[in-house]
């Protein structure tokens, strides 16, 4: 069909208006081959603005549109979505960058005026040649599969399960339950975690829908969103590994508590005086606080170990340790009311609900806190001495001690970053698994149909894991309910005409697209596979196989267009 | 010969997911660079094919930038390793032709590497105007 097309010439207000002359860029956008119209408007994104594409469309027969204006990463598929309601194939719209890598960029009018014009004669060059492409669904195996066995992955598996849909819920330990089963009792309501996760556990035991793998990993993933399967591997050796099938994957692989010997001048693993808060919750649960078989008559928490540490290569807060420390000093002041209690603090963040009245009820409790960095701890006859700096008084004081408590920070667990080989999900520079988005795709990841719940993307409490896990399932559920999910609709596809089965493009595709049809002898590719990243079309010898949308002649069509101006 | 007057023309090839990005960023940033650079944007560097190159070359575009994604961090696995095994083959390809390889960048830039961008596009101008107009625009538009 012979190209008409309409040109849309963006103001973004005077983000370009202010340094692109658009009136002439429109001028000399009418001059195009194939151009029927064109035109430029305050807002384009706007309704009025998309309106002009939906009217022109139908009333001058488009049949492709160029819009120059922001980034295509901004507004493609709102202009995509306008076009289609115009009757132009979403395929057949192209976007000119004049905004973010030209009238952003370059100052002077008249240089950018003239890019701009360059940037747009290249987009129509190139829609000129846009075929007309199909968006493609494909089905979605109902099922989901939750890596991990704490708070976050039962909840995610509980709220997919109730939904209708099989979970499988794969654990490496041989419990259910996570760190928090190793806890006493939890911020800020003093509530025993005995009260309340059994239950959330045995309700995972007993839902119908949910397959719980103990003792088990994670040993391959392969496919996409809507089409995963999965090799779950007992841990111990002997046992028949399962292969699952899921439409979606809910990551909540936790953390591992900074391991304290890594800063040996606290003295942690010689001295019985010093222990970790987790330790400590465990002789909380078991009401045994004594060392050494005495009651100590000082006890000393001391934060941030682990955690905002450039030298230890731990520069982030962990963000649970100021309300765990303030939760046991309380709980140790309760236990021992002879006991002084001190927090040497570097800051206290005990943010949240009810987190600043908590640090207050501490204080109120007895509580010391005394501003301080540690800089070693020592032995003193059946005691030990905390030396500290006091940041305060900038003097260094030395405080003797019966019972220290590091608060320990939160870090990755190793077998996470094998989880993200496996689906090649990206870590942020803190070794935690990366989120799609920090503000709007705070549970998605770079993969689709992969989600994170809990402390595997980075430290949290326990409200923020739950809200996250309830976030991943109802995300998880979403290509699940829907049914289908959309293909990439720029694909590779193969011209059997041209194509002499040399097999080049089936070895180099890393997602084992293209097959050679052992009929025909010719390589066929499987769209449902073809992420669209164009290797195969350049390893081609004899050019029988290319990407849609980006085809050889689009893009010299661009060269000549951007080199011709 | 550093300000003669010459303004050297640059088409760039630049990946969706690392490059392209990153030049948008130069924009939200508003880094300002010089505007000889004019971009294509394609999904991945590794379908950048050694005749999209050559074809800017002969049509007379003094350089070319192709730019992609760091080493491992291609959205693609491994597109970015292919594109650096073509540009170098393709810079060998140059060389033995007396033709002039230099005119010919690879640079990885990020989708965070916003300054980076500005500066690499900066460099390969003044790199240019220094250098001289491509000779084969005049050979070759006879």
């Amino acid at each position: 069909m012979k190209p008409r097309i309409g040109v849309y010439i963006c103001h973004c207000g005077t983000n370009v208006a202010a340094t692109v002359d658009v009136e002439a860029v429109t001028e000399f956008a009418a001059t195009l081959p194939g151009v029927v119209i064109a035109r430029h408007y305050t807002y384009m994104c706007s309704e009025p603005g998309q309106a002009l594409i939906k009217e022109d469309a139908r009333t001058l027969g488009l049949n492709r549109v160029v819009v120059a204006s922001c980034s295509p990463r901004m507004h493609e598929p709102t202009f995509r979505a306008a076009s289609h309601e115009g009757g132009v194939n979403p395929y057949q719209v192209e976007m000119a960058n004049i905004r973010e890598q030209c009238s952003w960029v370059h100052p002077d009018r008249h240089e950018a005026t003239d890019k701009a014009k360059a940037l747009v004669y290249a987009a129509v060059m190139k829609a000129a040649h846009l075929e007309p492409l199909e968006e493609r669904e494909a089905p979605v195996t109902p099922g989901a599969l939750v890596i991990g066995g704490g708070v976050a992955g039962l909840v995610a598996a509980l709220d997919i399960a109730d939904a209708g849909f099989p979970v499988h819920l794969v654990e490496r330990s041989d419990r259910l339950g996570g760190r928090v089963a190793e806890l006493n009792r939890t911020f800020p309501d003093l509530e025993p975690v005995a009260e309340w996760l059994p239950a959330l556990v045995d309700q995972v035991r007993r839902h119908p829908n949910i397959t719980v793998y103990l003792n088990s990993r994670v040993t391959d993933i392969t496919g996409f969103v809507g089409n995963f399967e999965a090799r779950v591997g007992p841990i111990e050796a002997g046992l028949a590994p399962a292969q699952i099938q899921v439409g979606a994957i809910v990551i909540a692989t936790g953390y591992n508590v900074f391991d304290p010997r890594l800063k040996p001048e606290f003295g942690y693993g010689i001295y019985p005086q010093v222990v970790t808060t987790l330790e400590l919750e465990q002789r909380l649960s078991s009401g045994d606080l004594t060392v050494n078989g005495k009651t100590p008559k000082e006890v000393v928490f001391i934060k941030c170990v682990g955690s905002r540490d450039q030298q230890l290569g731990r520069p982030y807060c962990s963000r649970v340790c100021c309300m765990i420390s303030a939760k046991q000093a309380q709980l140790v002041r309760q236990a021992l009311p002879d006991a002084r209690v001190t927090v040497f603090y570097m800051d206290v963040r005990t943010f949240g609900k009810r987190g600043e009245e908590f640090y207050d009820e501490a204080r109120r409790a007895g509580v010391r806190y005394r501003r301080g960095n540690v800089s070693e701890i020592y032995r003193r006859g059946e005691r030990v001495v905390v030396r500290v700096e006091d940041t305060l008084l900038a003097r260094t004081v030395e405080h003797e001690a019966d019972l220290v408590v590091l608060a320990v920070g939160m870090e990755p667990r190793p077998e996470a970053a094998d989880i993200a080989a496996l689906l090649k999900l990206p870590r942020s520079a803190d070794g935690f698994l990366l989120e799609a988005h920090p503000k709007l795709r705070p549970v998605d990841t770079a993969v689709d149909g992969v989600f994170l719940a809990g402390c595997c993307q980075g430290p949290k409490d326990i409200p923020d894991t739950v809200a996250q896990a309830k976030a991943a399932a109802a995300s998880a559920l979403i290509p699940l309910m829907r049914g289908v999910v959309p293909m990439e609709a720029a694909t590779a596809v193969v011209d059997p005409e041209l194509c002499a089965g040399c097999g080049m493009c089936v070895e180099i595709c890393p997602y084992s697209a293209p097959a050679l049809d052992p009929l025909w002898g010719v390589s066929r590719v499987n769209a449902v596979l073809c992420k669209g990243c164009g290797a195969c079309a350049v390893t081609c010898p004899s050019k029988a196989i290319r990407l849609q949308h980006f085809t050889p002649d689009q893009i010299l069509a661009q060269v000549e267009a951007l080199v011709g101006w | 010969m550093s300000d003669n007057g010459f303004e050297p023309k640059i088409v760039a090839f630049l990946c969706n997911w690392c490059t392209y990005t990153g030049a948008d960023l130069a924009g939200t940033s508003r880094i300002q660079y010089p505007p000889n650079v004019r971009i294509i944007r394609l999904m991945c560097t590794g379908s950048v094919d050694p005749t999209y190159v050559l074809k800017a070359l002969l049509d007379g575009a003094d350089g070319v930038l192709v730019g992609g994604c760091h080493p491992g961090d291609c959205h693609y696995q491994s597109g970015n390793y292919k594109a650096r095994r073509r540009i170098i083959a393709l810079k060998e390809i140059l060389k033995q032709a007396g033709l002039e390889e230099d005119r010919v960048w690879l640079r990885w830039i990020s989708a965070s590497e916003g300054q980076r961008f500005a500066d690499t596009v900066s460099q390969m101008t003044q790199y240019l105007k220094e250098k001289g107009p491509n000779p084969m625009k005049k050979e070759w538009a006879v």
